[in-house]
């Protein structure tokens, strides 16, 4: 035990010793985008993140993708998005779209039944259209502003107030209550791959689109999280 | 061989008379054209789907590239540096971005599964000079992709000058990037950046 601790010690120092080598070699960027006052920081955070899609996430993403027919996949989506439809629905609610949060609640109802504990979207079929929705966008839709650009590794590019949606999103989220623990992170961890594995075709876009990818996906998000917060119809941008 | 003539000249009538028929195409009748030829050939090339880019690219190439306006995504993508590009320097900016683009698009395609297209209604009046074209690629599993044209009309025919996938903008999303590289190192700065890149990229190392 005591020479564990010594090892994980001593690893702990040396991590701390990269993490600094590399804040301070990314320390030079002027970071003159006013969206991202912490530019320095969120690169390092982005290199960490990186290295670990690399070198663990993306791998067993891959060997997922591979492995698992695509009816199988689409069922795993599928009933992560059925434990998901109740949450979107309250957002919805919270954003004062009632009707939107009676087509999640059908949505629910008819999946958690006929669609058999959601592996099945028939929902879709019926024409009951699926929403996108979290507490990051109905606090936007709240008044509140972005805040800074932050990069969190395995997370990935969340602004201040899309990580306080991003926290309590995760706080209510219906896997959380799932009891043994075991199951729970068995879920928790299977939810992680297959949304990974869901990206997996736009990295090489990413990668070879990208003048500088930290910035491509900055960049991205923001127009993304525009796109969410209007529901796919934002204000189009002037020349 | 006075029959195949004729047969060949009858082609050549009937496509001169059906080229300007196209060329008055609505553009959401354009984008729904140009898209199902070009996923009809996906979906039978292995080599496409299997990730063989410069397939792709030579798809996009003679299919898509015609109905894109490239001087006009490269303006919008430089945004306000652009007039301070002379003639020359944004011609050399078009190519460039043009080459870079085209093989984001195809890489894109690569990645196409068989799945679904939705080609939303138009909204549009008579006489408009802009048309955004909304579609919609289905998936199994996941809430479907938005996928939006902006088209033009440039003398009578629609040409497209955005493509904007789950609300990121192909074309706006480099105006920091590029913003970034002219104030490193000028216009001439910026096409060496797009320069280079296209150039790694064309010879990808080990391959």
């Amino acid at each position: 035990m005591q020479l564990n601790g010594k090892r994980s010690a001593r690893a702990g120092r040396r991590l701390s010793l990269c993490l600094a080598a590399l804040a301070l070699s990314t320390a030079v960027w002027a970071g003159d985008n006013p969206r991202d006052p912490y530019e320095g920081f969120n690169r390092t955070m982005f290199a960490v993140h990186e290295t670990l899609d690399r070198s663990l996430l993306k791998p067993v993403a891959r060997g997922y993708d591979r492995a698992l027919p695509l009816p199988v996949k689409a069922g795993v989506g599928n009933f992560f998005g059925n434990v998901g439809d109740a949450w979107t629905g309250a957002n919805n609610l919270l954003q004062g779209k009632a009707g939107d949060a009676g087509v999640d609640l059908a949505r629910l109802l008819v999946n958690s039944t006929l669609g058999i504990f959601g592996l099945f979207d028939v929902a879709s079929e019926l024409g009951l259209e699926k929403h996108d929705e979290d507490f990051g966008q109905t606090l936007a839709v709240w008044g509140v502003g972005d805040g800074a650009y932050l990069f969190w590794p395995l997370i990935g590019p969340r602004s201040v107030r899309d990580t306080a949606g991003f926290v309590t999103d995760a706080w209510v989220d219906p896997v959380g209550w799932v009891d043994p623990v075991r199951v729970r992170n068995t879920f928790r961890g299977v939810r992680i791959v297959d949304v990974r594995a869901s990206l997996l075709p736009s990295d090489k876009v990413v990668d070879e689109a990208a003048l500088d990818k930290y910035s491509y996906i900055r960049d991205a998000y923001f127009q993304r999280r525009q796109n969410q917060i209007h529901d796919g119809r934002p204000p189009r941008l002037d020349d | 061989m006075i029959r195949k003539f004729a047969i060949a000249l009858l082609g050549c009538l009937a496509l001169s008379l059906f080229a300007p028929a196209f060329a008055q195409e609505a553009p959401d009748v354009l984008v729904h054209r140009v898209t199902e030829e070009v996923l009809e050939i996906v979906r039978k090339d292995k080599e496409i789907q299997n990730g063989n880019t410069q397939k792709a690219i030579d798809l996009v190439e003679v299919r898509v590239l015609p109905h894109f306006n490239f001087a006009r995504m490269t303006a919008l993508a430089v945004g306000k540096d652009w007039r301070k590009a002379s003639p020359q320097q944004q011609q050399q900016l078009t190519q460039e971005f043009k080459t870079l683009l085209v093989r984001t698009y195809s890489n894109a395609l690569t990645g196409y599964r068989n799945q679904k297209m939705v080609y939303k209604p138009l909204k549009m009046n008579p006489g408009d000079g802009d048309a955004l074209v909304r579609t919609e690629v289905v998936q199994p599993g996941n809430k479907p992709v938005q996928i939006d044209y902006s088209l033009e009309k440039v003398e009578a025919v629609w040409k497209v000058y955005d493509v904007v996938v789950a609300g990121i903008s192909l074309v706006t999303n480099y105006r920091d990037q590029f913003g970034q590289e002219v104030r490193n190192g000028g216009i001439d700065g910026l096409i060496a950046a797009i320069a280079g890149k296209n150039k790694s990229l064309s010879t990808p190392p080990g391959k």
